[in-house]
């Protein structure tokens, strides 16, 4: 390469070079005879900042540093799913191949396998007009997924040619002329910028929930597909486990799981653990539907800043062919301290603790490209993409930066407390300072499928647990005595939603995930003991604890365990109670 | 040949600026000479084109702007590793102080190490016994973790560890609950044990202990004092984890690692940050500490296809025994688990005063259970937590209510939970129980409640292991 820059400053990921004429913001370039993987983060005059995604120890003033004029960019094609990235999309598998245990420096591989051949069956024919975003062909990825090989967003024309058959993904599939008459060739590899949302046709208001099979998130705090929330907790409040409980059992197509600056023997025991375990709506392999993006927190500190922007893009491709996809990523707050040292180095004005300024437009960005979407072609098809971030909030402080510009563009906050883990009640979800906005979204879905009546009672079993807040600190300053046998029954009944309905043990097999009727069942059999006994207990002389001792009581703490598919007994369960309740009117 | 600079432009705290210098690499050694004669060391912290910013691994006392010269070596800091490291006794930086020879290397490896390929680790899952039934039993440690003590100033954090080294074996349990040593564990296993700014006494402490149990013989020290020089001390840990990776992976050893103190290091950080006049984080400490303490925490594990592995015991120092500190809280989001002493213990003469309800180990179901431990434990331990949990929450209704106020089943728990201060905490210091023990012991308490509270642990294991 004859056009290149000079280093005239290094320091840690940072390096600044000279002589950049030409130099494009987040242009890639190679630093170093070494040709390690950089970015432009910042132009000045003909000097440019870059942030380099590899160690730079080593490397100094003077050395060359090659821009390659492209941005940074994801592939994307047949071959995604199943695969395990380090942060900008660089297949661990192959680096060990090539490397090593250990991620050395200068390792360049592509990020889809160029020799593979994927079976490509075309679905347009020669002669066919199509726009961007138009479904060319499909390969069979995996088991469970076809793979939808589109026309590229800028692209629109009449099909030339077209070739069904057994290709690798740099072969050309199809020509495509356009309007001026100058031709396209489409291979199944294409690329796209990390840093630019993918366009859609429109973006909708999502309407329905994303169902995970745990009671608290389902049926309190529901998240919609195509929406955004947020999982804030202190460490060992049980993040990562709802995390991957989430990416375990979520009802979406595809999965991209984004492990950001986190444990390395975590990330194995997700690594190890995902191609072991079953889909619970497929019976699959949960791998097949999986991308994971693997930044450990001992991996270059700007990779982690992309790591979170592979992610996301790869899931937008996803949306794009028509599948709902769910993006978990862990933890946000890496993420943000990325950006907090690449922006001190820069000697960036300082916000909040000494995080860039723009840390809440950033936070925002990424959130944004969440929604539930009409693709762009002819075919009209409906995707949708789920955000779900964690953070990490130092010292389990609500108020620091990354919390707050995250909870301002998420809508569901599902707050982990360390008083619950504490006490050993999982998941440990706050359920009095979490919240959705959601809930209207889901409710004409609610009504359709689960039942009209989900809604009211989840919004009484809600009201409840308020109550028994309040109440509990009656108690605790002048005694349950105190308290009226109306009041009594709230707080056996919030006790009975916090026992037998909240908690759940995310490594029990058979409580692990609970299907959304289910869940209405077992609410239901819950709150059906209050709405039934509240004239009962008002009677004059009444004895709590003929309530407390009927049969039905022992049979409604055990209701998690009737089978998912019998609502007969849950039906007989309602019946039975009504009238045990009703025996006891005098 | 190497140019030498006498362009020294400013120097500030450990930082020193040399101007007109050419060639020069980020993180390269240096040598500055005084004018004096004398030889200090430091590294490259920033390299611009014709300036350098060098940290130095020594006092920069003396080091004067006129007079003084400086040499870049073209090369990072490395330590030269070899067997014969174990039994001797370093400085921070990887220089015998023990009187003995030189080591002769069998090869230099950069100290920062490169990071562990996640598809690469393999998961820890092997039993780690340390003979306090504490962990054992509650927070169980697995090789190839990291599970740092949260302690406070003046607890006995270093007792603690010594016992450990001197106890942690790998053990398997067979059916018919005998328990099997591993073959070659003996020979197999070393410590590698980093002081960072502890005080004189400490060290010496370490290192008599050490000796006395023999232990020396399978361990590598490196001591860094609190009067030495400050930043030498960042270099310490890298120092101690880059000879623990080449006895893991390269010699097949299980290595336990234990680095103490983890607070000193990072003052030591944030002092040099501030001469860097960085942006701080919280409460000063420099926005990169998460990232910086990865660096060491994540060079914890097991790798496929490998024999060895390297576990880490980091002891920290909590200022004001608060766990909210960026110190233990960065910590506590790196590490798996924490073990945390308290304060109220160690006052009522218990050692180890380890406090259970707020430790805790992430990996402790992989490495339990039958062909690991026993059938019964997983059980034991939650049956522990909640009944101590409960436990103390009677004591602190009977301090307000009187404990003529509470009822049978509580008056049970409050025995239980006194019991096990006294029994189960309390461990001499010498005494090393085998899980099997521990697990015999936490029935033997479990005992004193009724047996309908016993709502953890399963009927047949009542059965089986307490009422037998």
């Amino acid at each position: 390469m004859e056009n290149h820059g000079t280093i005239i400053k290094v320091s840690g990921p940072l390096v600044v070079a000279k002589g950049m004429d030409g130099a494009r913001m987040y242009e890639v370039v190679r630093v170093s005879e070494k040709k390690l993987i950089g970015e432009i983060i910042g132009i000045d005059g003909d000097k440019a900042s870059i942030q380099v995604y590899e160690e730079t120890a080593g490397i100094g003033p003077g050395e060359p540093v090659f821009p390659t004029g492209e941005t940074m960019t994801v592939e994307l094609g047949p071959g995604l799913l199943q695969s395990i990235y380090d942060g900008i999309q660089r297949p661990l598998p192959l680096l060990q191949e090539k490397a090593g245990e250990y991620i050395t420096r200068g390792l360049d591989v592509p990020g889809l396998d160029r020799e593979k051949k994927w079976d490509f069956q075309a679905k347009k024919a020669s002669g066919d007009k199509v726009v961007g975003g138009d479904v060319l062909g499909v390969v069979q990825e995996t088991s469970l997924i076809e793979h939808r090989v589109m026309c590229p967003p800028a692209i629109s024309g009449t099909v030339k040619e077209i070739k069904s058959g057994s290709h690798n993904i740099e072969e050309i599939v199809a020509v495509i002329e356009d309007a001026d008459g100058k031709e396209h060739k489409i291979s199944m590899l294409q690329k796209w910028p990390i840093r630019n949302p993918r366009p859609v046709k429109t973006k909708t208001v999502p309407y329905r929930p994303l169902v995970s099979g745990t009671r608290i998130l389902d049926t309190l705090f529901p998240l919609a597909k195509g929406g955004a929330g947020c999982i804030p907790g202190p460490f060992g409040a049980g993040k990562t486990v709802t995390q991957q409980t989430l990416a375990k059992y979520c009802d979406a197509e595809i999965i991209v799981y984004i492990g950001c600056g986190e444990r390395g023997n975590e990330m194995t025991d997700v690594l190890m653990e995902f191609p072991e375990l079953e889909d619970p709506n497929t019976g699959e392999k949960l791998m097949k539907r999986t991308v994971m993006v693997a930044n450990t927190s001992n991996m270059p500190v700007a990779a982690r800043e992309a790591s979170i922007y592979t992610g996301v893009t790869i899931a937008e491709y996803f949306r794009d062919m028509g599948y709902s996809v769910a993006l978990m990523a862990d933890s946000t707050s890496r993420w943000a301290e990325a950006l907090r040292e690449m922006s001190g180095r820069l000697e960036e004005m300082p916000g909040e603790e000494g995080y860039p300024a723009y840390l809440g437009s950033r936070t925002a960005q990424f959130y944004e490209r969440s929604g539930i979407v009409k693709c762009l072609g002819n075919e009209d098809r409906e995707g949708s993409l789920t955000l779900i971030g964690a953070v990490s909030p130092p010292g389990g402080d609500l108020s620091e930066p990354v919390t707050q510009n995250t909870l301002r563009v998420t809508k569901v906050f599902w707050g982990l407390d360390a008083k619950l883990a504490y006490r050993r009640h999982f998941p440990a979800i706050n359920w009095l300072s979490s919240y959705s906005l959601y809930q209207d979204n889901v409710k004409d879905y609610w009504d359709k499928e689960i039942s009209p009546e989900f809604a009211k009672i989840r919004t009484q079993a809600m009201g409840l647990l308020q109550e028994e807040a309040k109440l509990e600190e009656i108690v605790r300053l002048v005694g349950m005595d105190a308290l009226s046998p109306k009041e009594r029954l709230i707080l056996e009944t919030a006790k009975s939603l916090r026992e037998d309905f909240l908690f759940q043990n995310a490594f029990d097999e058979m409580d692990a995930y609970t299907p959304l009727k289910k869940q209405y069942w077992m609410l239901k059999s819950i709150m059906n003991v209050y709405n039934h006994s509240q004239k009962i207990v008002e009677q004059e002389d009444f004895n709590f604890d003929d309530l407390l001792n009927l049969p039905v009581m022992d049979r409604i703490t055990k209701c998690k365990a009737i089978e998912a598919d019998k609502e007969d007994e849950y039906k007989k369960l309602w019946e039975d109670t009504e009238r045990e309740i009703l025996g006891l009117q005098k | 040949m190497q140019k030498e600079y006498k362009t020294i432009k400013s120097i500030s705290g450990p930082l020193v600026m040399i101007e007109g210098v050419e060639g020069i690499k980020f993180e390269e050694l240096v040598d500055v000479t005084t004018a004096s004669g004398e030889v200090r060391q430091g590294k490259v912290l920033e390299a611009r084109e014709g300036m350098a910013v060098v940290q130095m691994f020594e006092s920069t006392q003396g080091v004067g702007a006129a007079g003084s010269k400086a040499r870049f070596l073209g090369k990072s800091l490395e330590l030269g590793v070899s067997k014969d490291m174990l039994g001797r006794i370093f400085d921070g930086r990887g220089r015998p102080i023990d009187g003995g020879a030189e080591i002769i290397p069998e090869k230099k490896l950069d100290i920062a190490g490169n990071p562990l390929n996640p598809n690469a680790r393999d998961y820890p899952n092997a039993f780690y016994q340390t003979g306090i039934s504490t962990i054992d039993c509650m927070n169980t440690l697995v090789r190839g973790q990291k599970l740092p003590i949260f302690s406070g100033a003046g607890l006995p954090h270093a007792r603690l560890a010594a016992q450990i080294a001197r106890q942690a074996k790998v053990i398997k349990v067979d059916d018919e609950g005998n328990i099997q040593k591993s073959d070659g564990e003996d020979e197999n296993f070393a410590v590698v044990f980093a002081a960072m700014g502890v005080t004189f006494e400490e060290a010496e402490y370490f290192t008599n202990e050490f000796k006395k149990t023999g232990a020396i013989e399978r361990s590598v020290l490196f001591i860094n004092t609190a009067d030495d020089p400050v930043v030498e001390r960042i270099a310490t840990p890298r120092m101690a984890l880059t000879a623990a990776e080449y006895l893991a992976f390269e010699k097949g050893m299980q290595v336990l690692v234990i680095l103490t103190d983890l607070t000193n290091y990072c003052e030591a950080l944030r002092e040099v940050s501030a001469a860097r006049k960085e942006v701080p984080g919280r409460r000063g400490y420099p926005g990169y500490l998460y990232t910086d303490l990865a660096t060491l925490y994540e060079r914890a594990g097991r790798v496929k296809g490998k024999e060895g592995s390297i576990t880490q015991i980091p002891i920290l120092t909590m200022p004001e025994d608060d766990i909210t500190h960026p110190i233990p809280d960065l910590t506590g989001y790196i590490t798996e688990g924490q073990i945390v002493l308290a304060r109220d213990l160690h006052s009522q003469g218990i050692y180890p005063n380890i406090n259970v309800l707020p430790s805790l180990s992430r990996l402790k179901d992989k490495g339990i259970g039958p062909g690991k431990t026993r059938e019964d434990h997983s059980g034991v331990m939650n049956q522990l937590f909640a009944a101590y949990a409960r436990g103390k929450e009677v004591r602190e209704l009977a301090v307000i209510l009187g404990e003529a106020a509470l009822s049978d089943a509580d008056l049970s728990f409050l025995k239980f939970a006194n019991e096990f201060e006294n029994k189960y905490v309390r461990q001499d210091e010498s005494e090393d129980r085998d899980i099997i023990k521990s697990l015999t012991m936490g029935w033997e308490l479990l005992k004193l409640l009724p047996e309908n509270e016993l709502k953890r642990v399963k009927p047949e294991h009542i059965a089986k292991y307490m009422n037998k």
